[in-house]
């Protein structure tokens, strides 16, 4: 059906290549400090000073002074630690930021997993560089949750991709003007943000960095790694958000509001949506895990995607 | 620069991975890198694949149907490879191919 | 015929190229058995890069996604099975070093003088607009009988797998009359049963 291709610049065409590029770096370090101020809020029960905090924090890490371990792979360590926010910054690149995106594909969805893929490898580096058991083990965890959640991930892009017979993302947001995705597709959008929660081992999946194993990946981080490594997480959590709105809940479609404001309000709620909820759930052993991301959501997504198909077989989708 | 120039040079950086990849799998002891070594060799069939598509026949998806297959081979190259060092491992804790020689004449 | 890339694109896929390579011989050549996994995963990311310079955006951004999946698993075994992973005691673990030389110049050679003396057609038509569309419409219809028989290699290989890399049995998780109530695994999975 390529009628229903919509082209659709990138921002990089339409704006020009460096402001496009410092417009995605901008709104990714917002979405990722919006993560962490509604996380510390929630966490504190502390409101406008939760976003203070957040920043005093962050500069604190900044400034101070890197400790390091005997005989560390420091090369990786470095890799690792600074591919985490580069990641998810270039994860966002194909989230639609006023209309357009950064880069724009025939395979956008395929783009978004990969960066997520290559983030395993980023963690796995950040246990492994230290030198340190503690690290490692945090390291193995991710991977071990990785293979839980990797395919009930992908099938839940692919429902999306399946539907929207595309995988654009502006394609994506054109194909839910008349009903937003989440409508049809609420497996798919729940086992999306699991995900997300997963891939930037955050609340109910943080055990990679469990206090158990003495904060895990994150243990022997310190300074300006350290910050990288936090920011990151939290800049993959506000990636997935706004991707989460594109995909499920229609990106900026909503009356009387402008575009934009919408797509703001929608990922601020998704957010909000994510912190409350994740912060209500235990923390998730790696081990059970693997079970019920096999025997519950890898069937439950090829349901979802199952129904779909018969969905757009049968013209629902127009 | 001419579209046969450019085809010969990523042939040649994908028959240099190939070289790598036959040195790497022929020479290693330990089974992970002679996997290593094979995947590098099939890294360059998908970059080959890759090229031919792009160069001599983009009309055609039979030279993309090469690159999933590559893709495919080293999905299935790895997933065997691993079972059955594991396998032999637990058997008889050996993990270099040079003690692995149940199959030798 | 001159090539429709750009002369920027045409320097990225040599440069890419060139790197490709360069990882490629840096695996047989660090002592760190990670350094030695991740310079084979910055091989891969190199010639995906190459891909979406040559409008190939799909099988790029899998081949980028299976690889490094599959390498940080590979880290894991390679911890389970080296003597050495971290290099801090270097030591050679090769056979046959000069005849596998040899043997892979040998094959470089070869093809290379197959591919500067060949003479290359030149293509038939463009570039299509979606290669991604091409590629999906491949799978589900010309080339279908292809996708059969991969999805069913991939099925035979993950059983397979399984059955060599398991060591238990129904008798070793029920007990020798296949009467426990409960199986008895090591790891206890996530589900009431």
């Amino acid at each position: 059906m390529s009628e229903m291709e919509i082209p659709v610049g990138t921002s990089a065409a339409a704006w020009g290549t460096w402001s496009a590029v410092l417009t995605v770096t901008a709104v990714g370090l917002l979405l990722g400090f919006l993560v962490a101020a509604t996380d510390r809020a929630v966490l504190t029960g502390s409101g406008a000073r939760a976003a203070v905090g957040t920043l005093q924090s962050g500069t604190r890490l900044l400034l101070e002074q890197r400790r390091t371990t005997l005989a560390p792979d420091s090369l990786l360590w470095r890799l690792g630690c600074a591919a985490v926010p580069v990641l998810a910054l270039l994860s966002l690149a194909v989230v639609p930021i006023g209309g357009r995106t950064l880069l724009s594909s025939s395979a956008d969805l395929v783009w978004f997993n990969a960066m997520e893929a290559v983030l395993w490898a980023a963690v796995w580096l950040v246990g492994w560089g230290p030198n340190a058991v503690h690290a490692l083990t945090g390291g193995y965890r991710f991977l071990i949750q990785g293979l839980s959640y990797e395919l009930p991930l992908m099938f839940a892009l692919i429902t999306v991709g399946v539907g929207a017979q595309s995988l654009r993302t502006t394609n994506v947001v054109a194909a839910q003007a008349d009903l937003w995705f989440v409508v049809t597709m609420p497996v798919a959008f729940v086992v999306f943000l699991a995900s997300a929660a997963a891939f930037a081992f955050w609340g109910p999946f943080a055990s990679p960095a469990g206090a158990d194993i003495a904060g895990g990946v994150t243990s022997e981080l310190s300074g300006v790694d350290r910050l990288l490594v936090d920011a990151g997480r939290a800049v993959f959590l506000g990636a997935a958000a706004a991707m989460a709105t594109a995909l499920f809940l229609g990106g900026d479609a909503g009356p009387w509001l402008p575009g934009p404001l919408w797509q703001l309000v929608k990922t601020v709620g998704v957010v909000v949506l994510l912190v409350v909820v994740g912060h209500r759930v235990p923390v998730i052993r790696p081990d059970r895990f693997v079970e019920i991301g096999w025997m519950v959501l890898i069937p439950a997504t090829l349901l979802q995607a199952l129904l779909v198909s018969v969905l757009v077989l049968s013209g629902f989708y127009g | 620069m001419t579209a046969e120039l450019v085809l010969q040079i990523v042939l040649t950086v994908a028959a240099a991975l190939v070289g790598v990849g036959v040195f790497g799998a022929l020479s290693q002891q330990s089974i992970v890198m002679i996997m290593m070594g094979f995947e590098l060799a099939l890294n360059g069939v998908l970059l080959g694949g890759a090229a031919a598509w792009y160069f001599l026949a983009p009309q055609a998806p039979d030279a993309q149907m090469v690159v999933v297959v590559a893709l495919v081979v080293m999905a299935v190259e790895m997933a065997m490879g691993f079972a059955a060092t594991i396998a032999i491992y637990r058997a008889r804790q050996v993990d270099m191919v040079d003690m692995a020689t149940e199959l030798q004449g | 015929m001159l090539t429709d890339l750009p002369a920027w694109a045409v320097a990225a896929v040599i440069a890419l190229g060139g790197l490709s390579v360069a990882a490629g011989i840096a695996v047989f050549v660090v002592d760190s058995m990670a350094r030695a996994t991740f310079a084979l995963l910055t091989s891969f990311l190199a010639v995906a890069g190459i891909l979406v310079a040559l409008q190939l955006p799909y099988l790029a951004f899998v081949t980028a996604l299976m690889m490094t999946i599959e390498m940080a698993l590979m880290a894991v075994f390679m911890i389970m099975f080296m003597m050495n992973p971290a290099g801090l005691m270097p030591m050679t673990m090769v056979h046959n070093a000069r005849g596998s030389a040899v043997l892979g110049a040998g094959a470089f050679v070869l093809l290379t003088v197959g591919i500067w003396t060949m003479d290359w057609p030149t293509r038939n038509g463009a570039v299509p607009a979606d290669s991604t569309r091409q590629l999906g419409e491949a799978i589900m219809g010309s080339h279908m009988l292809v996708m059969l028989v991969i999805g069913v290699a991939l099925f035979a290989t993950i059983i397979a797998g399984t059955v060599l890399a398991t060591a238990r049995g129904r008798y070793d998780r029920f007990g020798a009359e296949l009467d426990a109530a409960r199986p008895d695994d090591p790891v206890p999975g996530g589900l009431p049963r």
